[in-house]
């Protein structure tokens, strides 16, 4: 469990079922069967083509890092005590890009371009985070 | 596509400065409604003579600051403007302003429009908000912990992975503005820095160290703006407005078609058109450098170098005065002032003295033609403006 003062997500209607997901160990991402691409985050209709024909779908929960930082400073006390952490953003096979952590390996470790899986992280009853570490 | 309409018709005959810096005896709509008489001052004109009125949110402004800033601060100046609005994009916001104001003045809404942007992120925040309010998505970016540099960063590592670009070419673009903010009275910073200097500096996410980012600040600056008809009956030189540009290709980086090209790209292009002028036209150049990577991407991406070679351009003085393209000659975020919201005001006061030739030991020798780059949010939104003398109407 996470320590007070990290931003936990608050579900709403159109992300529900994303975390549900999280929650069952299983990365979720929306289909749209007019244009068959994947969306997220998740929203009501799609992004690409308007379409509201979306369904939820497992993800492969694999992808690669876009660009990674080492995070040495942070105004909010409780993300300033894990410092230092990794930021990446990264792409998943599926074609949409997550904000993460990159763990399981040194933060200096993480490089452009590298493999990663999902893992996740429980942290509050409710909430479950999907983070990735390198494959 | 429609056909530009705006090129010359406005001129800015004021612009002013608060005093910059550490200003903690003010709040950010005290040092708006400064800002605003400073200008009104420097233009000599009383606040009669102002029908429009445009401000630029604060990031420390809460209750009903946030929600109808421009009618406070109207009511804090004591004037009634039949055209008035609050902006709310970031620190591109004042550079795309000026072309809203041009062309409510061409449309007949007003003929003499108030520019306002003032924050104090150093001062109001320790006042008033015991942290930031979070930027990012709350549910897909806020949890992972993602700084405003951490975010910059991640675009910085795309340029260095992509382009080769390295932290003492970063460093350059700190070094510069800091040289031209010891050369400019009132700057925040003015002690001059060197490359080794940036890069011994504590890292604040990893490839940004403390001196590639900007500042934190108080401070606050005004420009007024009137058609090119009445600009003539005014004391000062008129600095014509030539053409801008805007793009807003994302908001979250989750978005982003690339990390490494941005919007100015697009902003660029349209304000270059319409002003019927080239990159290789322009004498002295605003880039916004919130971090000093961005400031090497506006300046590919505005056409100033090949895309990539934006690293090399900014080595060995070529953006310093007396370089090929100063830059940022006033010190720029990094050394002159950053105040939250809405910076690029600063860029504009700075490109106007330049064009009026006030700006002494800084002065660019013979500048004609300015351009100004703001950007808000992740590098999300873009404007760009270009602003020229008389001869180049
Ligand atoms: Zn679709």
């Amino acid at each position: 469990m996470d320590k007070p003062g990290k931003l936990i997500p608050v579900p709403t209607a159109e992300t529900a079922e994303f975390w549900a997901g999280c929650r069952q160990g299983e990365l979720r991402l929306q289909l749209c069967a007019a244009c068959n691409k994947y969306q997220f985050p998740p929203q009501s209709f799609c992004r690409h083509c308007s379409s509201a024909e979306l369904s939820w779908v497992a993800a492969s929960g694999q992808g690669r890092v876009l660009s990674c930082t080492v995070v040495h400073w942070s105004p909010n006390p409780a993300y300033a005590a894990e410092v230092p952490y990794s930021l990446a953003l990264i792409e998943l096979d599926e074609g949409p890009r997550m904000l993460t952590n990159i763990v399981g390996v040194p933060p200096s470790e993480v490089r452009t371009g590298m493999q990663v899986a999902v893992v996740f992280e429980q942290c509050s009853p409710e909430i479950t985070l999907p983070k990735f570490k390198p494959r | 596509m429609s056909r530009y309409r705006l090129r010359g018709c406005a001129a800015i005959v004021g612009a002013a400065d608060t005093r910059v810096g550490v200003v903690p005896e003010f709040t950010s709509a005290q040092l708006q409604t400064q800002a605003a008489r400073l200008a009104m001052a420097d233009a000599g004109i009383g606040k009669e003579q102002i029908d429009g009125l445009i401000t630029c949110n604060a990031s420390v402004e809460r209750g009903p600051l946030k929600t109808f800033h421009a009618e406070m601060v109207a009511e804090l100046l004591g004037i009634a403007p039949r055209f008035c609005l609050t902006g709310a994009v970031g620190g591109a916001l004042p550079v795309l302003m000026i072309e809203h104001a041009a062309a409510a003045i061409a449309a007949g809404l007003c003929h003499t429009v108030l520019l306002i942007s003032a924050d104090n992120l150093l001062s109001g925040a320790k006042r008033r908000v015991p942290m930031p309010e979070p930027w990012d998505d709350p549910q897909f970016e806020e949890p992972y912990g993602p700084t405003t540099p951490a975010m910059y960063a991640l675009i910085a590592r795309a340029h260095m992975d992509a382009y080769g670009t390295t932290s003492e070419q970063f460093a350059a673009v700190a070094v510069a503005c800091r040289k031209h903010a010891a050369m400019t009275p009132g700057a925040h910073k003015r002690t001059p820095i060197t490359i080794a200097d940036v890069l011994n500096s504590r890292m604040i996410a990893d490839p940004l160290h403390l001196l590639d980012c900007s500042l934190v600040s108080d401070g606050g600056a005004a420009i007024v703006i009137t058609s090119a008809e009445r600009a003539r009956d005014f004391s000062k030189t008129p600095v014509y407005f030539l053409g801008a540009g805007e793009a807003h290709p994302y908001l979250s980086l989750l978005h982003a078609q690339s990390l490494t090209v941005s919007g100015a790209v697009e902003s660029g292009r349209q304000a270059y058109a319409a002003a019927g002028v080239r990159a290789q036209d322009i004498d002295v150049a605003f880039v916004y450098d919130a971090f000093t990577p961005m400031a090497i991407i506006y300046l590919e991406d505005l056409g100033f170098c090949p895309k990539g070679e934006g690293g090399r351009f900014v080595q060995g003085g070529n953006i310093e005065l007396g370089g090929a393209l100063p830059i940022n000659t006033h010190g720029g975020l990094l050394s002159y002032c950053h105040a939250g919201l809405a910076n690029s005001i600063f860029h504009i006061t700075e490109a106007v003295r330049q064009l009026r030739g006030e700006c002494g030991a800084r002065q660019v020798a013979g500048a004609r033609l300015a351009i100004i780059h703001g950007q808000g949010g992740r590098a999300s939104t873009h404007g760009t403006a270009i602003l020229g003398t008389q001869e180049t109407l």
